[in-house]
């Protein structure tokens, strides 16, 4: 479990790493490289030169910019639950990262490694999906921003150019949001069978507004438009959100892989996303 | 690649190969062969070091992305005598076999830096990382425990 040759380049600034991904079209960025690794380890991956990008420190801080986070790719998902900036403006990022496979893993898995590898199995693109937060990617032209949606575009394909990186995601500032982030799996430090993010608004007994971001339940991340729109203007209640949560599949297409039928994860989702709803709403 | 790293107080300097994993460096270039190679897949956590004071699966970091690092393997922790956590894996029989203890032992040091007095519970999701098909896991869990009572008084 040797992987294949490569040659190996640590830039010291994002120009030079931009740089070194455009002068070579098999050139792979690598940074926790806790998804990487396995790939290469298994020769499932066969990059000519990895451009390693743990040298550009201004890609590691936490930044408050006013109504917004900015959060830089290099931050490790340990530094995700522990960062005070994250939690008291997006703290469904803390709740996710913490759920992210083991300690070990977390302590070198980084934000923007995850963000990139567009894994719909992973948790933090369900996260980001959820926040409708900013992608801030940088290539030989510049830079430009693209909303989940538009960034993840396939089972582990994003729109990333072979010469772009991302550099950081901006959370929007949900005050008074309230949030929980639940996962199904089966095994500990197992990738979730489903899982769900949410956010809700509560006004005067209501549910104002919802965010529903689905782990694992399509080729990329998806937003549960429908049981969004069912809990917007709901009562606070259990029985509400449930019911809200029941339309969680709608529009979905699920995989179906060894650890569960296309139709028990759509179960899950719905099962998921009225526990997820519920407890963002504060009621359990 | 040239590199330059730490191992238990220890610098090393060494040409290395961009695709060598630090476990096989460690092991075979800085002898550390306390530090086993498990699953090779990143799942069982026998590799488990410190690398920088943080627990990190050696199987799942290339050498090279270790230049500079400071690194505490099992082979490092006993300082004249045996740490804390070694001890309390000793006393408490946490160990049949014997292969996961390294990589259990690093990763309960981690986790009693962040988290000094632990519940079960949170030792037991501490470690979720890290496989043992002997024991069970209860004599580990109980060693961690008992050594975080120790670190405490």
């Amino acid at each position: 479990m040797i992987p294949a040759q490569f040659d190996y380049v640590k830039p010291s600034s994002l120009e030079e790493a931009v740089r070194a991904l455009a002068s070579d079209e098999d050139a792979k960025v690598i940074a926790g490289g806790q998804s990487l690794l396995p790939l290469l380890r298994l020769r499932f991956a066969y990059p000519s030169v990895l451009v390693d990008l743990a040298g550009l420190d201004a890609l590691r801080s936490v930044t408050d910019n006013g109504s917004s986070i900015e959060i830089g790719a290099l931050v490790t998902h340990y530094e995700l639950t522990r960062d005070p900036l994250i939690a008291a403006h997006a703290g469904l990022l803390t709740e996710a990262a913490g759920t992210i496979a083991d300690p070990a893993v977390r302590h070198r898995g980084t934000i923007g490694g995850a963000l990139s590898h567009g894994d719909a199995a992973g948790d933090l693109p369900a996260v980001v999906t959820a926040l409708d937060a900013d992608l801030v990617i940088t290539g030989p032209s510049g830079s430009r921003v693209l909303k989940p949606g538009d960034f993840f575009s396939d089972y582990l394909t994003t729109a990333l150019a072979p010469d772009e990186i991302l550099t950081a995601i901006r959370v929007p500032k949900l005050s008074g949001w309230g949030y929980a982030y639940e996962k199904f799996n089966v095994t500990a430090q197992a990738w979730a069978i489903v899982g769900v993010a949410a956010a809700v608004r509560r006004e005067n007994g209501q549910v104002a507004e919802a965010r529903v971001g689905l782990t694992n339940m399509g080729s990329v991340p998806v937003r549960a438009s429908a049981a969004e729109a069912a809990a917007a203007g709901a009562d606070a209640s259990p029985a509400a959100l449930a019911a809200a949560g029941a339309r969680a599949d709608e529009g979905t297409n699920p995989p179906e892989d060894l650890r569960a039928a296309a139709d028990y994860r759509r179960h899950l989702a719905r099962v998921l996303t009225g526990r997820a709803l519920t407890a963002a709403a504060g009621l359990s | 690649m040239r590199i330059s790293v730490t191992v238990d107080g220890v610098r090393y300097d060494d040409d290395v190969e961009p695709r060598l994993l630090l476990v096989h460096y460690l092991r075979e270039h800085a002898g550390r062969t306390g530090t086993p190679i498990g699953c090779d897949t990143s799942n069982c956590g026998a590799c488990t070091i410190a690398l920088n004071g943080r627990s990190v699966k050696s199987c799942s970091v290339l050498a090279v992305q270790a230049d500079g690092a400071d690194i505490t393997t099992i082979q490092g922790l006993a300082n004249g005598e045996l740490h804390p956590m070694q001890r309390a894996f000793h006393e408490e029989h946490a160990l049949q076999c014997g292969y996961c203890t390294p990589g259990m032992i690093m990763a309960a040091t981690d986790l009693l830096k962040d988290n000094p007095d632990p519940t079960e519970e949170q030792v037991r999701e501490g470690l979720e990382g890290n496989l043992c098909r002997c024991t069970g896991y209860q004599n580990i869990v109980k060693a961690v425990l008992k050594a975080a009572q120790g670190v405490k008084a």
